[in-house]
């Protein structure tokens, strides 16, 4: 399993346009992939699970992948973060 | 045939076949299904074809309206194949047996409460999105159809019960002929829109929807607020007819586009159009236009999920300033609030918005907004002639704060070694009472004054404008509300200073004669009426109208203004 700790740079925190992007490149990938925020786990899939997170500005985050392609899938939300300039 | 009497919105007619902006019945009942796999298969194919009309959708969209109104689809998109509700849903047809609808309806319930629990407006907003989505695949269940606007691919009338901002942002200029409404009155949103669109519309119908189908033929008579519905055909020939006329009578105005606004006696007075974003400049240069009188910088804001940044606004002002050419620009400061929400600024709810929290209310208080806004008008000046005003001013202290921050900023840019044009000149919206009664003081301080009837006049009258019970108490013509205006005026001329009017009142055929007999320096409206009323305007003679005026304001009713105007001009 591939796992990876972010802090969220963001003004807006991750919702609407950033969840998409997210969520999008997620759903490429074979593997499951989770977003946790504080006690909170949910499916990185789904974008109704990132928005319910309210991830706002200075949050620290935990992305994790499981399955066949999940160093390439953790590679691609790294990604996605910094070029967006969501999280580092 | 039948027929129906509204307010009449935008003028001209218009003639095409009605297309509904409404809701279809979505209706179905709970029921247990033989075979859950069957079951599932239909809820699959519903999904696929609420998918495939999504894309297409986008797509369009994208085309027509830019990626900024598209974006809203790829996020309905997602939510149509989130596994977090995908997977319940076939779950529950499964587990318990039921119908698609019934599995879809309780489990998107569910999501939808949960975010509208949420303590946050942003998210509240997210429940519309489900519950948008959660239609979209029900319709395919049901086979009803969802109107989707952005694919009408044909001239047609636009029937709702009301047209919202985003309602308008999809709607295909080339193909919308006109629309009708249930409700609004002459300055609600759908009425300000058809102006700028320049199409027929007639509003407050009450039961269009009601008495219109898809397909029907309709009529909408702008000029005089009546619609109607698959009209015999003499009827329709003869307002073929009309539309011809008015188009010759537009053809007419259309010569003076490069004339001057100048009345029988030789008095220039300045005809501006009011306008929302860069896009509607085309509209004010075909229509002559001789400046901005109202920049209504609020669009920049509306129907996003954060505030526009100082560079974006930069550009948008910088657009206008450079589109006018050296022409006057006036732009009017954030006005938010009332009617107009911006979810994401999580504003608590108010018993009487119009009377709350709004505009420089808000500015004053919430001052990166306000200051970032200034920075974006202090760089583009440079590009035009900017002239800047503060909205909803209620009292002189409030405009002193307002410009000190103005002048901060200034400082600010010029420590920073970035250029501001060296004069700006500073105006306030004389929208309240108080402010109007005080014009003498406020005259001393600023350089201008814009009269906002909308509100001045539901101030004056205390009547909401929203408010359709009570709209008979919206009267331009009353003489409380001239003699309000004329002391701004006076006021204004007392200091050297000018003074316009950027609400309905400016265009307004009735009200024109007697505002130049005021001596209004500045009339800025729907650039559509610009050139009607500078036709009106050269066939009035300033002296007359002077003389007109001094009579109404003695007079005690709008019934005898209107009549007195109308002796004096039909004569």
């Amino acid at each position: 399993m591939a796992e990876k700790k972010f802090k969220v740079i963001a003004e807006t925190g991750i919702h609407a346009r950033p969840a998409t992007l997210l969520v999008q490149a997620a759903s490429k990938f074979d593997s499951e992939i989770q977003l946790q925020y504080k006690e909170k786990k949910v499916n990185l899939k789904s974008i109704m699970g990132v928005m319910s997170l309210g991830i706002g500005q200075g949050a620290e985050i935990t992305v994790s992948a499981e399955g066949s392609d999940e160093a390439d899938a953790m590679n691609t939300i790294e990604e996605t973060l910094k070029r967006e300039g969501l999280a580092e | 045939m039948s027929f129906l009497k509204g307010i009449a919105a935008s003028n001209g007619i218009a003639i095409a076949k009605a297309y509904r902006l409404v809701e279809p019945d979505f209706s179905f009942e709970k029921r247990t299904v033989d075979s859950p796999e069957e079951e599932s298969v239909r809820f699959q194919g519903a999904l696929e074809t609420a998918q495939s009309e999504l894309e297409t959708i986008r797509d369009r969209a994208m085309e027509e309206l830019g990626a900024d109104k598209a974006a809203i689809f790829d996020a309905h998109l997602l939510v149509l194949r989130d596994p977090e509700l995908v997977s319940p849903i076939e779950e529950k047809i499964k587990s318990e047996s039921i119908n698609a609808e019934t599995a879809l309806k309780e489990t998107a319930d569910m999501f939808i409460s949960m975010f509208e629990s949420m303590d946050n407006e942003y998210m509240k907003e997210r429940a519309a999105d489900i519950r948008d989505v959660t239609k979209r695949i029900l319709s395919h269940l049901l086979g009803v159809q969802i109107p989707n606007p952005s694919m009408v691919a044909e001239e047609v009338i636009i029937v709702a019960e009301d047209l919202t901002p985003s309602d308008t942002a999809q709607l295909n200029r080339n193909f919308v002929k006109g629309f009708t409404t249930n409700i609004g009155g002459r300055t609600s949103h759908s009425a300000i829109m058809a102006r700028s669109m320049e199409i027929p519309a007639v509003v407050g119908t009450k039961t269009a929807t009601e008495e219109i189908s898809n397909g029907d033929i309709v009529v909408v008579d702008g000029m005089n607020g009546e619609v109607h519905i698959n009209p015999a055909s003499e009827l329709l020939d003869q307002y073929r007819k009309v539309q011809e006329d008015y188009a010759k009578q537009k053809a007419e105005w259309a010569k003076l586009v490069n004339e001057k606004t100048v009345t029988a006696d030789g008095i220039h007075v300045e005809l501006a159009a009011n306008i929302g974003t860069p896009k509607d400049l085309k509209g004010v240069r075909e229509n002559g236009g001789e400046g901005i009188g109202l920049y209504r910088t609020e669009f920049l804001y509306m129907d996003r999920d954060q505030l526009p940044t100082e560079e974006e606004q930069y550009e948008s002002y910088k657009a206008v300033l450079e589109g006018m050419e050296g022409k006057p620009v006036v732009v009017r400061t954030l006005d938010i609030g009332g009617d107009k929400e911006l979810p994401y600024l999580n504003l608590p709810k108010e018993m009487n918005p119009f009377l709350g929290y709004r505009a420089i209310r808000l500015c004053l208080d919430e001052q990166d907004i306000f200051r970032t806004q200034l920075r974006a008008l202090l760089r583009a000046s440079i590009h035009g002639n900017l002239k800047i005003m503060f909205p909803m001013i209620a009292t002189l202290a409030e405009f002193r704060e307002a410009k000190a921050i103005l002048e901060e900023e200034k400082q600010g840019l010029a420590a920073k070694g970035i250029k501001v044009a060296e004069s700006i000149e500073l105006g306030i919206m004389v929208e309240i009472p108080s402010t109007a009664v005080l014009a003498d003081q406020f005259a001393k301080e600023v350089d201008f004054f814009s009269i906002g009837t909308n509100d001045l006049i539901q101030y004056t009258m205390a009547a909401d404008r929203m408010n359709q019970q009570v709209s008979y108490l919206y009267q331009p013509y009353n003489p409380a509300i001239l003699r309000l205006v004329k002391m701004v005026i006076d006021a204004a001329h007392k200091e050297g200073k000018w003074a316009g009017m950027c609400g309905e009142m400016a265009g307004d055929e009735t009200a024109i004669p007697v505002l130049l007999g005021l001596g209004l320096d500045e009339f800025s409206m729907s650039a559509s009426s610009v050139l009607k009323a500078r036709s009106l305007i050269r066939n009035l003679n300033k002296a007359d109208m002077e003389s007109l005026a001094e009579k109404v304001l003695e007079m005690g009713t709008s019934e005898e203004v209107v009549e007195a105007v109308n002796a004096a001009t039909l004569s």
